[in-house]
């Protein structure tokens, strides 16, 4: 038997691409801003969240996906804010992937929302992989994990468009070297945009929301 | 385990052209892989090793061809190869305007079948 070599030349995501495109289409028909948040777990995502809600009151209509391996706490958090939102359980799976969202997109109002939060599965690595349909994608990386997390993981801040640095209430005890921490993360994505929020003082709070709000001007 | 999900693909991709071509058995799968995406191979080839059994892929070898990240200053235009440093400012010039030329491919190139 003869063996012979198959040109193939195709994406291996490209199945998770097709709904992505997908995704964006929807969202794009409800004029919706999409925001992919990713973080290792523990780093405030769901609090930055909670807190953009309340500091986005009355100006923007806020919705979110909550991604998590199990459980509705993070849903509850959000909704308890009193905005809609749905829960992914991903079970076994380390990030969300487009199939997930698209079906979570169908449970929400759309046309009641300016921005949608997709709260990714605590995880540095594997989210970065999986485009969701999202027009902006933002990492959070907070004190306590230390300022030398762009050398550990430089896929992820190579591949956002916003990196919020979150727990600034905690520099005074901890030894993170901001400046140095920026310049890490800007050498790997010079485009890059940064804020340093403390979710717990609302300090940097107002410059991330108001962005925000210029980002969905219609 | 996103490698899980990544070797689903890859086994759909690979039988789809494998059976386009009306073969009866695929050997060899050439995959490239930027080293900007985080999967490892070995995981990889053990998921596949499982899920492939019964079908056309069933004992086919995955060969990882790995582009390595290649930079290019857009200030300066120098091109360099960061390899493992996570620092990406400019050798040349010093600057920060890296912009990543190779590094984020992640496709199956080809398939050999018999």
């Amino acid at each position: 038997m003869t063996t012979k070599k198959i040109p193939v030349i195709e994406r291996i995501m490209s199945a998770n691409d097709k709904v992505a495109l997908e995704n964006r289409r929807i969202l794009d028909e409800h004029n919706t801003h999409a925001i992919n948040i990713m973080a290792s777990p523990g780093a405030g995502k769901t609090s930055l969240i909670v807190s953009t809600i309340k500091a986005l009151k009355g100006r923007r209509r806020v919705g979110a996906i909550e991604g998590d391996l199990a459980s509705t706490v993070d849903s509850e958090k959000v909704k308890a804010a009193g905005v809609p939102a749905a829960q992914i359980n991903t079970g076994r799976m380390c990030h969300l992937d487009a199939n997930q969202v698209h079906d979570a997109l169908g449970e929400l109002p759309l046309d009641d929302i300016d921005l949608l939060f997709i709260e990714n599965v605590g995880n540095m690595v594997c989210p970065v992989g999986f485009a969701l349909g999202e027009h902006t994608r933002v990492a959070v990386s907070s004190v306590p994990e230390g300022d030398d997390k762009p050398h550990k993981y430089p896929t992820i801040f190579a591949n956002v468009d916003v990196l919020v640095i979150n727990k600034t209430d905690l520099l005074p005890h901890l030894p993170f070297d901001v400046a140095e921490f920026r310049r890490l993360a800007k050498s790997l994505n010079p485009d890059v945009r940064i804020f340093e929020v403390s979710c717990v003082t609302g300090e940097g709070l107002d410059e991330w929301s108001e962005w925000l709000v210029q980002l969905t001007e219609s | 385990m996103h490698e899980l999900a990544v070797t689903e693909n890859i086994l759909e991709i690979v039988g789809r052209h494998a059976r386009a071509a009306e073969a009866e058995r695929v050997l060899r799968i050439h995959l490239v892989i930027g080293e900007l995406s985080s999967i490892v191979d070995d995981c990889v080839q053990f998921y596949f090793d499982y899920l492939s059994e019964d079908s056309i892929a069933e004992g086919a070898n995955l060969v990882f061809e790995r582009v390595p990240i290649t930079l290019r200053c857009g200030a300066c235009g120098h091109e360099w190869q960061p390899g493992d440093a996570a620092d990406w400012t400019c050798p040349a010039c010093g600057l920060a305007r890296a912009g990543v030329t190779a590094g984020r491919e992640f496709y199956v190139d080809s398939i050999e079948v018999e």
